[in-house]
């Protein structure tokens, strides 16, 4: 395999990583509402956290998709 | 563009609008610093609008104090009544970065020739206002608590035995806050705008192309993309929120010590 098709698949691999981030943002997402509908008056007090969690299980997934990027263009 | 090719970094390319050497110094005048000044011109003219200190407040007012009691309220959770005195820098970072992503999803290209350029699609504008904001954390930590902000590295209560591995973690945590609030803004302006990009020639390279299959595609992706437009808008709030947000647990972090 010539550097350039295994350089292609893998940044496809790569990008499977931002897939996995997006399970996370949903799993904090629903976890959120699924605790806030059984609560509802607590929910609003706790929204710098639900926001804290997607920035962090985010920054994963774009992480993936800076070492795609990096795989593409840089090497 | 030709039909075919597809060039999504193209609209990143930093080109200099008033060419400017001083010495082996480049500091031209760069399309980028032009949509900064842009953004500065909006939010002077959305502020000045809107500081008129009415008693009776008209919508504009409405607008400018919510946005300012927004902030002011984000800060007053997260650090407690000692940030009060960090409001205008957080609000400064929000506002910028919220102007700055908003401006550059402007459907500028309409125009020939034209294209909108987004300032915090680059890491050395995010860089820049990430460093501006640890540097502050730093400054911030050590002038009120000197070497005792080191404790920061310890959290109370840990068992001594468990400090070894607690200490590195920590430190580690604490040095790549500033590449990952940086990191964050720049890839999620950038894959919106390639994003756009990408869907936007489809249209045109479907609907080019002629073929019943090629307008299908074209339609389709019409569609998506007016979504993605959508989405993008949100992003761009969403990430002035998270910048701002983040910053303001950090600040906590070295006003207050754990």
């Amino acid at each position: 395999m010539d550097v350039a098709s295994a350089k292609l698949i893998g940044a496809g691999l790569a990008a499977i990583g931002t897939g996995v981030a997006a399970i996370g943002v949903g799993f904090v997402f629903g976890q959120f509402l699924n605790s806030a509908l059984r609560n509802p008056a607590a929910a609003d007090g706790q929204q710098g956290r639900l926001f804290l969690g997607f920035a962090l299980a985010e920054l994963l997934g774009l992480m993936a998709f800076t070492v795609a990027l990096l795989i593409l263009f840089v090497f | 563009m030709a039909a075919g090719k597809i060039d999504p970094m193209h609209q990143f390319t930093v080109e200099p609008l008033v060419p400017l050497h001083i010495g082996r110094y480049d500091i031209s005048l760069t399309n980028s610093a032009a949509w900064m000044l842009a953004t500065l011109a909006v939010i002077a003219l959305f502020m000045w609008g809107g500081m008129r200190r009415q008693v009776v407040p008209g919508r504009w007012q409405m607008a400018v104090e919510g946005l300012t009691g927004f902030i002011d309220n984000l800060v007053h959770v997260n650090i407690g009544p000692e940030g009060k005195k960090f409001t205008p820098f957080v609000f400064s970072l929000f506002v910028f970065i919220l102007v700055a992503n908003l401006l550059g999803l402007l459907p500028l290209a309409v125009v020939p020739g034209w294209h909108a350029f987004t300032p915090t699609s680059h890491f050395s504008i995010t860089g820049v206002l990430a460093i501006l904001s640890f540097s502050l954390v730093l400054i911030v930590g050590f002038w009120r608590h000197g070497f005792h902000f080191f404790s920061l590295f310890l959290p109370e209560g840990t068992p001594i035995y468990m400090a070894p591995l607690i200490i590195p973690i920590e430190i580690i945590s604490f040095l790549v806050r500033p590449f990952s609030l940086a990191l964050r803004l720049f890839v999620a302006m950038m894959a919106g705008h390639i994003l756009m990009e990408v869907f936007g020639s489809f249209i045109v390279n479907g609907l080019s192309s002629g073929s019943v299959l090629g307008i299908g595609v074209g339609f389709v992706s019409f569609a998506f993309i007016v979504g993605v437009g959508a989405l993008e808008l949100l992003i761009c709030a969403l990430q002035a929120y998270v910048f701002a947000l983040l910053t303001s647990l950090y600040l906590n972090d070295a006003v207050n010590l754990h």
